[in-house]
């Protein structure tokens, strides 16, 4: 683990859809990162991971984006993503990707920059060394692992870690969390499945269903809004990077 | 193929693929599973049986494989192990075929399911018998040998409850273990009462009264059998061993009252020596039905003077098999030892049940060997019957990196499209686009921009705004969930303007 | 081309020129590995398999013939492998030594009795594989209860110690408590096809 005092340049891949559509998200991870005393730079020429294309099935498609995936970040030593899927893709997918149409010298570079990029929960407590970030949030919250996180990255109870050194925060379990939300399929069986993993949310009784990638929390975050639920849905990035207090 | 100095049988061209040939067994469905699927979804009592039937296993798993220490270590055994057997396949294929033979079994090879049904129906009628005992198997269902085996005259009574109960109601199976898994009691006993012969008609839907029921019914044709059908769950390649695991005893009673057994197998149910069965007979009771040993496993090979069947035919299955070990990346689903743990945590096999993948291999596995076995095309919607979410792989005791080969197939489904269309179907040119737009930052910037309009569609809910309905493509989205309503500005807007000078 | 041919050539086709043979990792327990102390590896045989509701009967070598006695509790007609020990039997049932019975006599008797070859602790399985105390697979097949004797040194703790001394070409019925089946609705039911009750009499100490 590296000394938590020596400051850090991150480049931060913010992805495709906080940027679009939570950008709230990324500005948490800038706010938490310089709070940490570490220098955050934002490569403007950043697109997306690819991950849409590859997963369904228009690998070739997606090589341009890997290419420029790989090119925007190849100058930094270190590159941090709110989002358990991306990095997923950027790590088991890109040099895949490569691979498969015969550019055997993207697969290295792509492989090389992987090396090097982190899902925000990992950088913190692997990278920089910390688990408590000086954050507060007085809310009862429940944390759904994603699929992404917990399988392919493997990032075991690091959020977990993160979230119980959160000033006011309530943990409490979330049922059955291991259970895929749904997102990534194909048109019905999602509902299917994002009825169970709301009915488990709502049983925590949470206020906050929180997690690492806004894809996931955009299709909660939509189903618990249309049933008027009265649960929200909160980037881990946005729990971290909060100081809000306890009124008196 | 040609002929060169190594020898007679090396790699000249590569040889086109057999595929599991069309309209006969049961490999593929008679609807895109999408269709399929959203019918099943509406089975209550389906969901409610296979929710229940799922999460019972699961949690027998979870124990039984906590109690094992070196349960990693055994994965990563039973995994290079396979790998290992699918790279040395011919030499072991022809040592199992030397070995069998010397032990006076007879060995056949069959190309595709017609020439399997045709052996074993011509086998059958050697004998001069009309009717069969089969234990479950899927390699016989998979090429439809009991219709095959009908058309012939010949009977074939399934003795496996589960089939049998399949077999009465005249269905199929929807399960790889539990083939039976959609049916609930009352079902069972409605079933049994109508179709089984000399029935009690007071029948309770009790399990036991239902197993004795079919303990009674089945036991006249045991005792009485000539000729029995297996599949197998092993093939020692070393000693030409052959092996049945199950849990009823029905296995060994087809097994060793007929005179006569006849044996059909896919190639890749091989394992290279006796000694390497330690990890296969721990890897699957445990991850099958959640036992640390099922009751009753047989092991033999050939004939054994005095004891058992004094004919023994061995059928060596191809039907697609050979056309997946031609994919280095879909070759990894030749590995299964159908354990079925990966149905079991499947959330979208959970929610549809089996039949809504049309073949006999249904859930995660299903959804790479089937396609593989039949050509992509012929089930191109089954590897998108997922959300990859990896739950299969984790729990496959050989390790099958099934969310990888179901990427690669959708990939390979896309280039089969492109391939055999002259315009690009609507999708494939919305995804072209997309790419075209994502591989730009500029082109990014701009269409962030347009995306920026839809706040037009968003209405207030007390403090946040969302969008309850949209039109077509976003519809897909909205029918069922709030779309957020996209901010004023973009994270690289913002970033632009606050920290304008900082820009990398 | 024959279809052996045919099939042969689409395994090598498909493999192509020089396939990675990959090594295979031998992390796992095993045949070499034996730990446990013969104690504890007969309690865990015990426990598995009451845990599968089979009946132990533990007993030193002079107890055999009253606890096979109890195991039959009242059976009148038992058949036994040629090879079986006179010892082993009670007075009292009909004996009668398996040369051939035809699956109709044997269904008409009460029990069945015999020795084993290994037992493994870890998983409360009895290996039976045709030796002359064990007699052919069918004997142990029909009728409804085994009474089965198993000595302790014939006690091994896994599944590849077992493995280990078994002779592959032997025919082999690996038994791990009474026949069960969990289809109807994972309810496990148990006793379908094979022996309903399944009775081990487990001998510590010199035979």
């Amino acid at each position: 683990m590296t000394d938590t005092t020596e400051r850090r340049q991150i480049a931060l891949f913010v992805t495709c859809l906080a940027d679009t559509l939570y950008p709230d998200v990324g500005r948490a991870v800038v706010s938490l990162l310089e709070r940490l005393g570490h220098e955050v730079v934002f490569p403007q020429a950043q697109t997306c991971c690819g991950q849409m294309h590859i997963n369904t099935g228009y690998q070739q498609q997606a090589l341009p984006i890997v290419r420029h995936f790989v090119d925007t970040f190849e100058p930094y030593e270190l590159v941090v993503a709110p989002s358990g899927s991306c990095v997923g893709s950027v790590r088991h997918q890109h040099a895949m990707a490569a691979r498969a149409a015969g550019d055997e010298d993207l697969a290295r570079r792509a492989e090389a920059v992987a090396s090097r990029t982190y899902e925000l929960s990992e950088l913190l407590v692997d990278v920089l060394g910390v688990t408590d970030v000086g954050a507060a949030y007085p809310h009862r919250v429940t944390y759904h692992p994603t699929c992404h996180s917990l399988r392919m990255l493997r990032v075991g109870d690091k959020p977990r870690q993160l979230l119980e050194q959160v000033r006011g925060l309530e943990l409490v379990e979330l049922p059955d969390a291991d259970q895929c939300c749904g997102f990534g399929g194909r048109p019905e069986e999602p509902c299917a499945m994002l009825a169970d993993k709301m009915a488990n949310v709502l049983a925590s009784r949470a206020e906050v269903c929180s997690a690492g990638d806004s894809s996931c929390l955009m299709h909660i975050g939509g189903g618990l809004d249309r049933l008027r639920a009265g649960v929200r849905t909160v980037h881990l990035a946005e729990i971290l990077a909060s100081t809000e207090q306890v009124s008196p | 193929m040609s002929i060169d100095e190594d020898g007679p049988f090396t790699v000249g061209a590569p040889l086109p693929l057999a595929h599991a040939p069309r309209g006969v067994g049961h490999l593929r469905g008679d609807r895109p599973f999408p269709q399929a699927a959203r019918e099943a979804l509406g089975d209550t009592q389906l969901r409610r049986n296979i929710g229940n039937a799922t999460r019972t296993i699961r949690a027998k798993r979870a124990a039984v494989v906590d109690e094992v220490d070196d349960w990693e270590a055994l994965r990563d055994a039973g995994a290079a192990l396979k790998a290992n057997t699918m790279a040395r396949l011919p030499e072991l294929l022809e040592q199992l075929e030397d070995r069998v033979t010397a032990s006076g079994g007879v060995v056949h090879w069959a190309r595709d399911a017609h020439e399997a049904n045709r052996i074993v129906t011509d086998l059958v009628r050697a004998t001069g018998e009309r009717e069969v005992v089969k234990v479950k198997s899927m390699a016989t269902q998979e090429i439809g040998l009991n219709d095959a085996l009908a058309d012939a005259g010949i009977a074939a009574w399934e003795t496996d409850l589960a089939e049998l109960i399949v077999q009465l109601a005249d269905d199929l199976p929807s399960h790889i273990l539990v083939p039976a898994i959609h049916r609930n009691r009352a079902e069972i006993r409605e079933i049994f009462l109508r179709e089984m012969a000399g029935v009690d008609p007071a029948l309770t839907d009790e399990p036991r009264q239902l197993a004795m029921a079919a303990r009674t019914h089945l036991r006249r044709r045991f005792l009485a059998a000539k000729v029995g059908v297996s599949g197998a769950n092993f093939a020692v390649a070393e000693t030409g061993t052959l092996s049945v695991v199950e849990s009823e005893g029905n296995g060994r009673m087809c097994l060793t009252l007929p005179d006569t057994l006849i044996t059909v197998m896919g190639i890749e149910k091989l394992v290279p020596t006796w000694q390497d069965l330690e990890v296969f007979l721990q890897l699957l009771p445990r991850s099958a039905t959640g036992e640390r040993m099922n009751p009753y496993t047989s092991f033999w090979t050939g004939v054994h003077e005095g004891d058992g069947p004094r004919a023994f035919h061995l059928v060596l299955l191809d039907n697609g098999r050979t056309a997946t070990l031609a994919d280095e990346v879909g070759r990894p689903a030749l590995h299964c030892i159908r354990c079925s743990a990966c149905l079991n945590v499947c959330p979208v096999y959970e929610r549809t049940g089996g039949h809504a993948y049309g073949s006999v291999y249904p859930g995660p596995i299903g959804a790479v060997l089937s396609p593989q076995m039949t050509g992509v095309e012929d089930n191109a919607s089954l590897p998108f019957a997922s959300s990859l979410c990896g739950a299969c792989e984790d729990a496959c005791p050989v390790k099958i990196p099934i969310p990888e080969i179901l990427v690669h197939l959708r990939a390979r489904h896309v280039e089969e499209q492109a391939a055999h269309r002259r315009l690009p179907t609507g999708e494939a040119a919305a995804m072209a686009t997309a790419a075209w737009v994502m591989s730009d930052p500029r082109r990014f910037a701009a269409a962030q921009r347009a995306v920026g309009a839809g706040r037009l569609l968003a209405r207030d809910r007390g403090g946040r705004r969302s969008i309850r309905t949209a039109p077509w493509p976003l519809s897909a989205w909205t029918t069922s969930r709030d779309a957020p309503s996209p901010p004023t500005e973009t994270f690289r807007q913002w970033w632009d303007r606050t920290r304008g000078e900082d820009r990398s | 081309m024959s279809a052996r041919d045919d099939v042969l050539a689409r395994v090598r086709s498909a493999l192509g020129r020089d396939p990675a043979v990959p090594e295979v990792p031998r992390g796992y327990r095993g045949a070499d590995d034996d730990t446990d102390d013969r104690s504890t590896r007969l309690d865990q045989l015990v426990d598995r398999l009451e845990d599968y509701r089979a009946t132990v009967l533990r007993v030193d070598a002079d107890g055999i013939a009253d606890a096979v006695a109890r195991g039959l509790d009242g059976a009148e007609a038992v058949v036994v492998p040629p090879g079986l020990p006179d010892a082993w039997l009670p007075v009292g049932p009909r004996i009668i030594r398996d040369d051939g019975l035809d699956a109709d006599a044997l269904d008409q008797l009460d029990a069945v009795v015999t020795g084993a070859t290994v037992a493994v602790a870890a998983t409360g399985t009895i290996v039976l594989d045709g030796a002359p105390d064990q007699g052919r697979r069918a004997i142990t097949l029909v009728p409804d209860l085994h009474v089965c004797v198993v000595l302790a040194d014939q006690v091994v703790a896994t599944v590849p110690e077992a493995l280990a001394t078994l002779d592959a070409t032997r025919p082999q019925t690996w038994i791990s408590g009474p026949s069960a089946t969990s289809d109807i609705e994972l309810d496990r039911v148990e006793g379908v096809h094979g022996p309903r009750t399944l009775v081990v009499v487990l001998v510590e100490g010199q035979t």
